[in-house]
């Protein structure tokens, strides 16, 4: 019986947090979402002891959200001074309060999920705040975990944590849905923090393989959650949604048993998951409506051809337009050097070294690595001294290894 | 970085009437130079002009299309981001315009503060 408590609890916990911690946090106002976060860790707590002793109830979630609902009870029964700030800021009395039915209907569950994504990736804060609070409050991470995604330590996530919370409430950013003028805006707001959360998992350094997965496939349950209500069913949702589902389809082929990188040319191509890239490709095709053409919708087009394994020309010269695409939108490193490896691929390695050479990206050891990747057929001694300079501007161990591997391979 | 706009000029071709395969080819050829640009992170802004168009007179009178009184026509510009115009020049090399019989004018872009 533990053991099957020890995987349905942390299951659970990734699902259910954020539906209890945002419905609360709705009826007591953004102000207070410590008080929901803690009711709610408090009622996961007493989950995890009462079923190991009692075994799972039959329905877990509404369990969950009974002792939810008495706890908030019992904590504005026994707390008066936050029960006056609340019934002051929601012109409720106190025994309104007190009797009032907390709404655990799917409908407002629903609503108070998306409304707290919004108010979670407020412009006001710094978009690591924004990814590390929806970690917790969104996902149910716990301060480690969030810790070891981050590559950092509890203490500097708890201040993180503490600062963006202050922020939004002198910024007085509320749980209200956005206005059908700012929503277009503020939803490619929340769509790009969790663009950016599922590639902290993709591309983490951290060594954790199950979390950096957790990570993701969090990421993805969020992008899937904006689909469900009509006015943020936006198109662009849904190329994120692609997006992810072909990246995804990689992660057993990508990542060795000893949690190494493997390279994109040197997977075992009967690993990628075929039922993530038909999701994929069935979301790419949602996603091809409206008017606007987004990052989301280019990267997720790149993302699709790479799960092709026919046709080379085809795949990597659409490759390349895309690309091109993508950078007169928006300009990045990583975009350049990935369409300059394109642009070998499809109209050879020459015409590719001349338009790395302008690319001046000197500080990022990825452009030496391009580099000797490109000279490796036509010049490899000069191939294998780009290679010995990335290795030397890499910042990780397992970026030097590989670079090394690399290096070696042109002699 | 400073703004300049690089104008693609040509002799009009009113009759051609590219097969599909070539306009695709022809859409390659200009997005993998504008893609090269932005690569350099020195892209602004890009148009291709269509073939109508119409020219006003001082004296109020209205003569069709661009091709009336002139040799060659603007087929299109784009705006991109140099150091200095010798930058911009560098940029241009590669324009497909060039191997259309066309040529690339680089002009520097005036900052107007009212």
């Amino acid at each position: 019986m533990l053991s099957r408590n020890d995987e349905l609890i942390p299951h659970l916990f990734r699902t259910e947090f954020r539906k209890i911690v945002s419905v609360l946090a709705n009826v007591f106002g953004l102000q207070h979402i410590e008080v929901a976060e803690d009711i709610t860790s408090d009622t996961f707590l007493l989950a995890a002891e009462t079923w190991g002793k009692k075994g799972i109830p039959e329905n877990p979630t509404a369990w969950l959200c009974t002792v939810a609902k008495n706890k908030t009870k019992d904590y504005l029964k026994r707390n008066q001074i936050f029960q006056q700030k609340v019934t002051t800021a929601l012109q409720r009395t106190t025994e309104q309060l007190t009797e009032m039915e907390i709404d655990l209907t799917p409908e407002n569950i629903m609503d108070s999920q998306l409304q707290m994504m919004f108010a979670l990736c407020h412009p006001s804060i710094p978009v690591e705040s924004q990814i590390g609070l929806s970690l917790r409050i969104l996902c149910g991470f716990g301060i480690d975990e969030i810790a070891d995604a981050f590559l950092s330590n509890k203490e500097t996530i708890n201040k993180r944590l503490f600062r963006a919370k202050e922020k939004l409430r002198e910024e007085n950013v509320s749980m209200d849905f956005p206005t059908e003028v700012e929503l277009e805006k503020r939803l490619y707001a929340v769509v790009t923090t969790l663009y950016l959360l599922f590639n902290e998992g993709y591309y983490s350094a951290s060594q954790n393989t199950s979390l950096r997965k957790d990570l993701c496939l969090e990421a993805l349950r969020l992008t899937y959650l904006l689909t469900a209500h009509k006015t943020t069913n936006q198109p662009f949702v849904n190329a994120l949604i692609a997006l992810m589902c072909f990246h995804s389809s990689r992660f057993e082929a990508r990542i060795n048993a000893e949690g190494e990188l493997i390279l994109y040319e040197e997977q075992d191509r009967s690993l990628w998951n075929k039922e993530l890239i038909e999701k994929g490709e069935e979301y790419l095709n949602r996603s091809a409506t409206g008017e606007r053409i987004t990052k989301f919708h280019l990267e997720a087009a790149i993302a699709y051809w790479h799960t092709q394994t026919e046709n080379h020309h085809e795949k990597w010269s659409n490759i390349l337009q895309l690309y091109n695409q993508l950078l007169q939108l928006e300009y990045s490193p990583a975009a350049a050097l990935n369409r300059t490896y394109a642009l070998a691929k499809a109209n050879g390695y020459a015409n590719a070294i001349n338009e790395a050479l302008k690319l001046k990206l000197e500080n990022n050891h990825l452009y030496f690595s391009l580099l000797g990747e490109l000279y490796k057929e036509v010049n490899p001694t000069k191939a294998a001294e780009y290679f010995s300079i990335a290795i030397k501007k890499a910042k990780t161990e397992k970026d030097k290894l590989l670079l090394q591997r690399k290096m070696n391979e042109c002699k | 970085m400073k703004e300049f706009m690089m104008i693609f000029r040509m002799a009009p071709m009113p009759n051609f009437q590219p097969a599909p395969e070539q306009m695709q080819e022809s859409i390659k050829q200009w997005q993998d130079w504008i893609g090269g640009i932005a690569a350099q992170g020195k892209f602004g802004s890009t148009n291709q002009l269509g073939f109508t168009g119409k020219t006003l007179k001082a004296d109020g009178a209205v003569t069709d299309g661009p091709y009336a009184e002139v040799k060659e026509i603007v087929g299109g510009y784009i705006i991109v981001k140099a150091n200095d115009i010798d930058d911009a020049l560098a940029l241009a090399k590669g324009c497909p315009i060039l191997y259309m019989g066309g040529h690339v004018e680089v002009r520097d872009i005036m900052q107007i503060n009212p």
